[in-house]
């Protein structure tokens, strides 16, 4: 029968305000949410990821306001995904007036309810590494298919409001990638005839997780054919853009992700409905689809979508070589990243390299490029789904090399032997 | 006319029917401080979606379309009332979150696709999921 949820004790009490009535309403708004997913019964979470802390409206910060006010407090560790503001560096950040105010009392609302102040798309380079296995509620599209493709963490695609409701009550529908049946790979992706040395490039990664998100869509791909020792950066890279293209939770890369020892193992035994051969035309056609401005242009560099790792970092200042940059470099990352680099010496003189370093925000969430639009460089493939439609910018896409080439330069320099393209 | 479709978010609503066909990203094509279709690609471009009965395939796109459709419910520009053909969370949650909020109660309903042609002029929707045609 419609609408009848299987409640344990616990969530009846939530339901009945015995934990206060901030409790109460997240237990309203996840039954509410189980229902229209036609789910019955809620999976017990041990983390979460909260990405409700990020500034879209007045209304985001009322609603967090509304839940500390009345007493919240999350019942589970609790990262903070990016907020609108650098609180390190205000002046990175051109927000003004009121909404400034309103997008510092959002992230202040999420902090009160006991939330970790981490302010990163990338919480698992900060510690926050759920284990195999675990069940758990992240937001933020690039966190969601690292935990599970990654870590082999079993999360939905949470978003604003949802993700917070999970933290307070430490429950979730026990809908979608929650569920093991929901997690076999349904396609298969073959990358075994690509080059070894197309594979060795950083920017391949976001260039397959681009074509990967626009071809699969929602469903769990098994890709077979990439190196064994591909990094974690990559995969990071890889997952950004798929779930940037499509809606992708999931993905598997054969004898590299937990959950894809085998190829069997990643299918759970049954036939994929489709196999597509990867060749190098197809991506090449995607690569040059990532660069719709074209290379006459270039006005600024923007770096860490999601957030430069450590060792990102310390590739980038190995390629700058203490050169200064023509046009300016933004690089975001996580606090944690600058906790560690800063006391090491790394990041002195960045400024007068033209980099700026923005940390607990990003620059397609909040304002911090000019207004004035132009022509943006990035190696994120996430940076180049969005660039155009949040910053006004348009969008150039090269490997980190090439990005750090073209920001000493002050134009776009392409590394011509790679993608055969000017 | 009277077509009863199953309840997504349980509320009362009347308004000129909107088509949206497919659907809409409400993160970047619906102006959250007027209700506006900002986004020019989309056929309905122009239109306000205040006080209107959306009706969808389902919602596409960012899950923030949550936060944007709780906006303009917020500033009274958003709709009287949605029907979707699917069941889709971004809409749901957001009308879910107006309705904890105190900024008003809109009916969210799924109906099949092949029954929205019926639905034109004004219709009012009940909190049984029954639509009705007023004129």
């Amino acid at each position: 029968m419609q609408g009848v949820l299987n409640y344990n004790e616990e969530q009846r009490d939530f339901l009945q305000g015995v934990h206060g009535e901030a409790a109460a309403m997240a237990m309203r708004i996840l039954s509410d949410m189980a229902r229209v997913e036609g789910v019955r019964d809620f999976v017990a979470v041990t983390s979460a990821h909260v990405d409700g802390c990020v500034y879209h409206g007045d209304t985001g910060c009322y609603f967090a306001e509304k839940l500390a006010s009345a007493g919240a407090r999350v019942r589970i560790p609790t990262s903070l995904n990016v907020g609108a503001m650098d609180l390190r560096q205000p002046s990175n950040v051109l927000l003004e007036g009121a909404t400034r105010d309103l997008a510092i009392r959002q992230m202040n609302a999420y902090v009160a309810m006991g939330c970790t102040p981490s302010w990163t798309c990338a919480p698992y380079q900060a510690g926050f590494r759920p284990s195999p296995g675990e069940q758990v509620a992240w937001a933020e599209s690039n966190a969601v298919v690292f935990a599970n493709s990654v870590l082999g963490a079993r999360s939905n695609r949470y978003g604003d409001f949802l993700d917070i409701c999970c933290a307070i009550t430490g429950y979730a529908p026990n809908s979608g990638l929650h569920r093991p049946e929901n997690r076999l790979a349904t396609l298969v992706i073959d990358a075994s005839g690509l080059s070894r040395s197309l594979k060795k490039r950083d920017d391949f990664y976001p260039v397959l997780g681009w074509w990967l998100g626009h071809t699969v869509g929602a469903k769990v791909a098994a890709i077979v054919g990439l190196p064994l020792d591909v990094s974690e950066d990559r995969l990071k890279a890889l997952g950004a853009a798929a779930a940037s293209t499509g809606a992708v939770g999931l993905f598997h890369v054969v004898g590299v992700t937990p959950e894809a020892p085998t190829l069997e193992r990643a299918l759970g035994g049954a036939e994929a409905v489709k196999r597509i051969v990867l060749n190098r035309e197809i991506l090449l056609d995607t690569h040059r689809r990532m660069s719709p401005a074209g290379d006459e242009q270039l006005d600024v560099v923007a770096l860490g979508s999601p957030h430069f790792s450590i060792s990102e970092f310390k590739v980038l200042l190995g390629l700058l070589k203490g050169r200064k940059a023509a046009i300016p470099i933004y690089v975001c990352t996580g606090r944690h990243v600058i906790d560690e680099l800063g006391p090491l010496g790394l990041l002195n003189g960045l400024d007068a390299s033209n980099i700026t370093v923005v940390a607990d925000t990003c620059v397609v969430v909040t304002p911090v490029l000019s207004s004035d639009g132009g022509v943006l460089m990035t190696n994120s493939g996430k940076f180049a789904h969005y660039g155009k439609s949040l910053t006004g910018h348009d969008v150039v896409f090269g490997s980190l090399e090439e990005c750090v080439n073209s920001a000493i330069a002050g134009r776009v320099i392409r590394d011509k032997a790679a993608w055969g393209v000017a | 006319m009277s077509t009863s479709s199953r309840v997504l978010v349980a509320g009362e609503g009347q308004g000129e029917v909107l088509h949206l066909g497919e659907g809409i990203s409400f993160w970047g094509a619906v102006d959250p401080l007027n209700g506006t279709i900002i986004d020019q690609r989309h056929p309905m471009a122009g239109q306000g979606i205040g006080a209107r009965v959306l009706v969808m395939n389902r919602a596409v796109g960012s899950s923030s379309g949550s936060a944007i459709l709780l906006e303009t419910l917020h500033r009274g520009c958003g709709p009287a009332g949605i029907v979707l053909a699917e069941a889709d969370q971004i809409l749901t949650l957001g009308a879910v979150v107006a309705r904890e909020m105190g900024y008003g109660v809109i009916p969210v309903v799924q109906l099949d696709a092949v029954f929205f042609e019926r639905l034109s002029g004004v219709v009012s929707i009940d909190s049984e999921g029954i639509i009705e045609s007023v004129r």
